[in-house]
């Protein structure tokens, strides 16, 4: 196998994004990372697209096919495939495009994730994002994300004492970040207090523990390490590239205070890095809710399980705290385009490793982690990425 | 000064008189009220009794313009009702206004829709036909007994009401110009034969309300010249209380230029009614002199701006007093509403 390399990175801005389509999107984010990349389009040999439920949200499936179109490489007829976990589509099509260069079968591939969530209303978002459960044994039976989530943090905090205040301070932290990020879809700071007085939505998460409905588009173009300097001076190297999997539905897990599968993941992903948690100089973790970001600090070994409100409180994954965690904003402010999420997290940390993070740059991050979550937990995808 | 510009001649308004509680429909839905209360800043609307609709809140508007301007009413030459709640889907609502107000047979008559601007649509073609001298007077109506589907989020706001504007020359207020920006934009539908409309939530916002007028008030205001301190009162389409406030701002508005026309937080939002009843209250205070903006909002979308100066002609007008008239009100509980708006079937 092959080391790989991110050689160029793209996004749109996220939010609610009304004056462009889907595939306008797909399009900026595409042309972003190949012009950074510097590659001509027809050196691209493969093309990997995230999208977790286009067919529901803008009636539009295979979307391999229509990224080509707006690639305009129909010529080529490289091979480009749709890729679907839910929340995870743009990790893991992270992972499919890192194995199908790492197996020498390809040299160059480009890696995107979008979603167009906002040409449907609210409800219905909520309902289509459901289908990321289990539909026979939870959706059909009233759950939704907001409410699952909000049984984990019930547990977590009857478990180990973690407190609103402290889910809160996740929310506040992420929207400073994201005040700092021009593409973020949040740029307004919060107090614990907003979070607290902001509307319930599924006891006890309030409506700022949660991540928003987004539109955006994000894309990544990888090459064989060995290549890599030829089209930049700052290649980046994806030294761990671990997909995992669990139950589809919550009951159905072992344990409810963690994400087994992310903890699978990061352990192998550590493993394959030869680096220790302690190691990691940044992390974009899976927000989608608040004490989502408490508990994949803990799964990822930033902190002991338990320990992650407590942490959050101190600073440790603040902006100057020894791992600064969701730098973008995160999903919660940053926003929450579901297939492009995987995919603009290692925009994130390339950005932040390459040293061009603007405002919000950590100094002297050499390593960094993106951990992105299908569903419930559901599917895992945790890459490490390290300066070289 | 053209001789021929046309004038705001008289004007009249109707609210019905029956008011529910925002705090009182949030109850039945398990929503804090208090809460959806300040964060609409509506506080209770205004709902139809079990016997008024868009026609006689029309024709009651149409009466009380004509009381008090005084017109001769045989001498309108027009009339057009604008209202997304008109009774019949084919039959119109202003051949019943013009019979009740005794104005035909010799005039023009029809109902119009744009979602809640089809009033200030009416009012705009009846200066067309003033100015152009085909007819005396043209009377335009706006009113609405807005329909939202229980449980939903418009349900709040959603409320009855509507103003009737003359429109001839010399009358008491001159509208120096008029101006619309439209476009196809889709936040808010109701198709033939569905009961209720449906809208795109927060995509009525921005891309909607906000654009809209934003983009018409200043069109306006540049090309009559004026900045917004110069003027002494605005009134903007009110689908609550919060968006005229935040397209004041966003304009450069003071909250003092539209507190008087700003009805929303105490009747709702009386869609077509909205702006001409917000303009209707501005009148009924107004000095000579008095420069005003009126700028509406009808989804789907467009705004139409009216710029408009109070004359020395207003001192002798027999206002109205919608603001009393507003004030005699009686509250009912969510099932009486419900009956009142004919929900049980």
């Amino acid at each position: 196998m092959r080391d790989v390399a991110v050689i160029g990175i793209g996004m749109t801005e996220f939010g609610e994004i009304w004056e462009k389509s889907f595939r306008e999107l797909v399009a900026e984010a595409g042309i972003k990372a190949i012009m950074d990349a510097g590659i001509e389009g027809e050196e691209i040999d493969a093309l990997y697209i995230g999208g977790m439920s286009t067919g529901r949200f803008i009636g539009q499936e295979h979307v391999g096919s229509l990224a080509v179109e707006v690639a305009g490489l129909e010529d080529l007829h490289i091979p480009s495939t749709r890729v679907e976990a839910a929340c995870a589509s743009g990790g893991v099509a992270m992972h499919q495009g890192y194995l199908a260069v790492a197996s020498g079968m390809y040299d160059i591939v480009v890696v995107g994730g979008a979603e167009k969530m906002t040409d449907v209303v609210g409800g219905e978002a909520t309902n289509i994002l459901a289908s990321a459960a289990d539909r026979e044994w939870e959706a059909f039976f009233g759950a939704t994300f907001p409410g699952l989530y909000a049984l984990m943090a019930k547990y977590h905090m009857h478990k180990y004492g973690t407190t609103q205040e402290q889910l809160a301070m996740v929310a506040v932290k992420n929207h400073y970040n994201g005040s700092l990020n021009p593409k973020a879809q949040f740029k307004r700071r919060i107090s614990v207090e907003d979070v607290l007085k902001s509307p319930m939505v599924a006891d006890p998460l309030h409506l700022l523990d949660c991540s928003p409905i987004s539109d955006g588009a994000a894309a990544a173009v990888l090459a064989p390490l060995e290549i890599a300097k030829n089209y930049t001076d700052k290649p980046i190297k994806i030294s761990a590239s671990i997909q995992a999997t669990d139950t589809l539905s919550l009951h159905g897990r072992k344990r409810f205070d963690a994400l087994p599968a992310a903890q699978h993941a990061a352990k192998l992903a550590y493993e394959k890095a030869g680096i220790k948690p302690k190691d990691v100089d940044v992390a974009e973790v899976h927000d989608c809710f608040t004490i989502a970001e408490i508990i994949a600090i803990e799964d990822l070994g930033f902190v002991e399980k338990g320990k992650g409100g407590k942490a959050t409180e101190e600073g440790l994954t603040a902006l100057d705290g020894e791992i600064p965690v969701n730098t973008s904003g995160g999903l919660k402010a940053k926003g929450h385009p579901v297939g492009a999420t995987g995919v603009a997290q290692i925009n994130e940390i390339v950005l932040q490793l390459r040293g061009e993070a603007g405002e919000r740059q950590v100094k002297e991050a050499e390593i960094g982690l993106a951990h992105n979550v299908g569903g419930s937990g559901g599917t895992a995808v945790v890459h490490i990425l390290e300066v070289i | 000064m053209l001789p021929s510009m046309a004038s705001i001649v008289g004007y009249g308004a109707y609210v019905p008189r029956y008011r529910i509680k925002v705090e009182e429909i949030a109850r039945i839905w398990g929503r804090d009220g208090k809460s959806v209360s300040s964060g609409l800043y509506v506080f209770e609307k205004s709902v139809p009794a079990i016997d008024e609709d868009t026609a006689t809140i029309s024709v009651e508007a149409a009466r009380n313009a004509v009381r008090s301007s005084k017109i001769d009413a045989k001498k309108i030459g027009a009339i057009y009702v604008g209202s997304e709640s008109h009774p019949y889907a084919v039959k119109p609502t202003a051949t019943i206004v013009a019979e009740a107000i005794e104005a035909t047979p010799e005039l023009t008559a029809a109902d119009y829709e744009f979602a809640c601007k089809a009033g200030t649509a009416g009012m705009q073609n009846c200066i067309a036909l003033v100015e152009s001298k085909r007819i005396t007077y043209g009377m335009a109506i706006g009113a609405d007994v807005a329909q939202a589907a229980p449980g939903d989020a418009l349900e709040y706001t959603a409320a009855a009401g509507g103003a009737a504007f003359i429109i001839g020359n010399e009358g008491i207020a001159e509208i120096n110009d008029t101006i619309s920006f439209t476009t196809d934009t889709p936040d808010f539908w109701r198709r033939e034969g569905e009961p209720y409309p449906g809208h795109g939530e927060r995509f009525t916002g921005a891309p909607a309300y906000f654009r809209h007028i934003v983009s018409a008030a200043k069109m306006l205001m540049e090309k009559v010249g004026m900045k917004a301190s110069e003027y002494d009162y605005a009134v903007f389409h009110q689908p609550n209380g919060k968006f005229p406030m935040r397209v004041a701002k966003m304009l450069g508005f003071e909250k003092k230029q539209i507190e008087e026309g700003l009805l929303c937080p105490i009747i709702g939002n009386t869609y077509s009614g909205s702006t001409m009843l917000g303009l209707a209250c501005v009148l009924d205070v107004a000095k000579p002199g008095d420069r005003i903006l009126a700028v509406s909002y009808g989804s789907g979308a467009g705004s139409d701006a009216f710029d408009i100066t109070v004359n020395d002609a207003i001192e002798d007008y027999e206002r109205q007093n919608i603001r009393k008239m507003i004030e005699n009100k009686e509250y009912v509980d969510y099932g009486t509403y419900m009956k009142l708006r004919g929900e049980f079937k």
